[in-house]
């Protein structure tokens, strides 16, 4: 069974609609891209897969997103705990003004995840772990977040999305601000945690999504054109869109 | 539409292909002439521009890896340079069975003829032919043709055969001869070689148009 299977989904801001009947069906433990021209709806697609939109007034979905087989848009969701399921890292880094250490707790804290302050702490090593930052900020982990690099600071907030124990994590063009090291390293980050995760990367980068994903998703004008392979979708795709757009005839 | 930047490259590596593959026919051709016609000095000019055909293949490889690097091409793009990239030391070892046969004319052009060199111009032509109209098939990306190319392989690899035991009877009969029918039989496996390496070429032009590997398959 997929991780997550969208079946005929619209969205709408408005009356504009931004994303018409897509389906999709996302396996587990597998890293999927979405790439597209601007404005082509990848974004707001990313954002359904948690609620996020839910955040901007006058917008309506149609259409249905389950999650382990779970309606995420049922009115008996509790959205906190799909947002914890779900997470998101956002392309600006977006660190709180807090001590490296109280980032990554902050979820844990709020959700009361811990069982006590040795288990917090062995939680938090373990996320700075995860997000490949652990050796980085062991010995300052109680200075301020803002004196990471850019690089730093976005894995930070990796790392902070995975203190609260997703499933499923969403990435909005991670590496898009940062420079070709630090990308590098976020693409190995991303390789290594599909082990225990599922990922969503939105990116304009044609060469990260073949670097980093199994399976890559082509939008245009908010419909989904290919969904494919990503050996396949960058050697020989099925649609002509596809092949003019990653070859740069258009976007 | 709109032209873009690997356009220009693309285009750039497609042209010196064939002027590539234009040089090797013409070798092929030469090496022949210098045996069946015993003219040792065109015999020499093969083997003298054989140097020409390596400075294309080296500069065809140079500006594969600038687009590879540059442009990171994808889909058809990437199938088209790869395939070029893979067509051009195909088409210099071809130059290099030419320049072989031009070597065998040189070494027996002043012996007596052994025999008429008919088939042996035969199975020529007939190489020739073959990479001219693979080369044609991958200008025009036509992997229908290429498919039909590659059939006449057996054609050739059957004019092998023959020639081959008629140079081993020759060599039997008279063992005197033994020296310039080996030079012969050489010459035959040059060219049958050659129609392999045509094969190759339609083959890529097949995965180029259809991305799919037809090696090894057929």
């Amino acid at each position: 069974m997929s991780k997550i299977s969208i079946s005929n989904l619209d969205f709408y801001y408005g009356k504009t609609q931004a994303l018409k009947e897509i389906s999709l069906e996302i396996p587990e433990n597998r890293v999927i891209a979405f790439i597209g021209p601007s404005g082509c709806g990848k974004s707001t697609f990313l954002r359904t897969l948690n609620r996020m939109n839910d955040t901007i007034p006058n917008t309506r979905v149609e259409g249905k997103i389950l999650i382990d087989g779970q309606d995420i848009n049922s009115p008996t969701t509790d959205v906190v705990a799909l947002r914890r399921k779900v997470g998101m890292v956002f392309q600006k880094s977006n660190p709180f003004p807090k001590s490296i250490f109280d980032n990554v707790a902050y979820g844990i804290n709020i959700n009361g995840i811990h069982k006590n302050k040795a288990d917090l702490n062995e939680r938090v090593e373990k996320a700075l772990g995860d997000a490949a930052l652990w050796d980085e900020v062991k010995d300052r982990l109680s200075s301020s977040a803002f004196g990471l690099s850019g690089g730093q600071q976005q894995r930070l907030c990796i790392a902070r999305a995975l203190a609260v124990e997703p499933e499923v994590v969403l990435m909005d063009e991670p590496a898009s601000a940062l420079d070709p090291i630090a990308t590098q390293k976020i693409e190995e980050l991303v390789v290594q945690l599909k082990k225990n995760y599922t990922i969503v990367i939105v990116t304009h980068n044609m060469q990260q999504a073949a670097r980093v994903s199994d399976r890559t998703a082509f939008f245009m004008l908010g419909k989904l054109v290919e969904f494919n392979d990503t050996k396949k979708m960058f050697t020989s795709p099925d649609e002509k869109l596809t092949e003019d757009y990653i070859t740069g005839r258009f976007g | 539409m709109e032209h873009r930047l690997i356009d220009h490259q693309i285009n750039q590596i497609r042209d010196k292909l064939l002027l590539l593959g234009g040089a090797t026919e013409t070798a092929v051709n030469r090496a022949m002439q210098s045996l069946t016609k015993r003219d040792s000095d065109l015999a020499k000019r093969v083997l003298e521009e054989d140097k020409i055909i390596n400075q294309m293949e080296l500069e065809i490889d140079r500006l594969c890896v600038e687009i590879f690097v540059l442009q990171q091409p994808a889909a058809h793009d990437l199938r088209l340079v790869i395939s070029v990239a893979k067509i051009t030391p195909i088409l210099e070892r071809i130059a290099d069975h030419a320049t072989n046969i031009a070597d065998a004319a040189l070494k027996i052009n002043d012996e007596p003829e052994l025999k008429d060199y008919a088939d042996l111009s035969l199975m020529a032509t007939r190489a020739s032919e073959m990479l001219q109209n693979a080369l044609d098939a991958f200008t025009r990306e036509d992997s229908a043709a290429s498919r039909e190319i590659i059939k006449l392989d057996d054609i050739i690899d059957a004019s092998y055969k023959r020639v081959f035991n008629d140079l081993v009877k020759i060599m039997t009969e008279n063992p005197s001869t033994t020296a310039v029918a080996a030079q012969l039989l050489f010459v035959a496996k040059h060219l049958e070689r050659i129609g392999d390496y045509v094969k190759d070429i339609c083959e890529l032009t097949v995965y180029m148009k259809e991305a799919v590997f037809i090696k090894h398959s057929h």
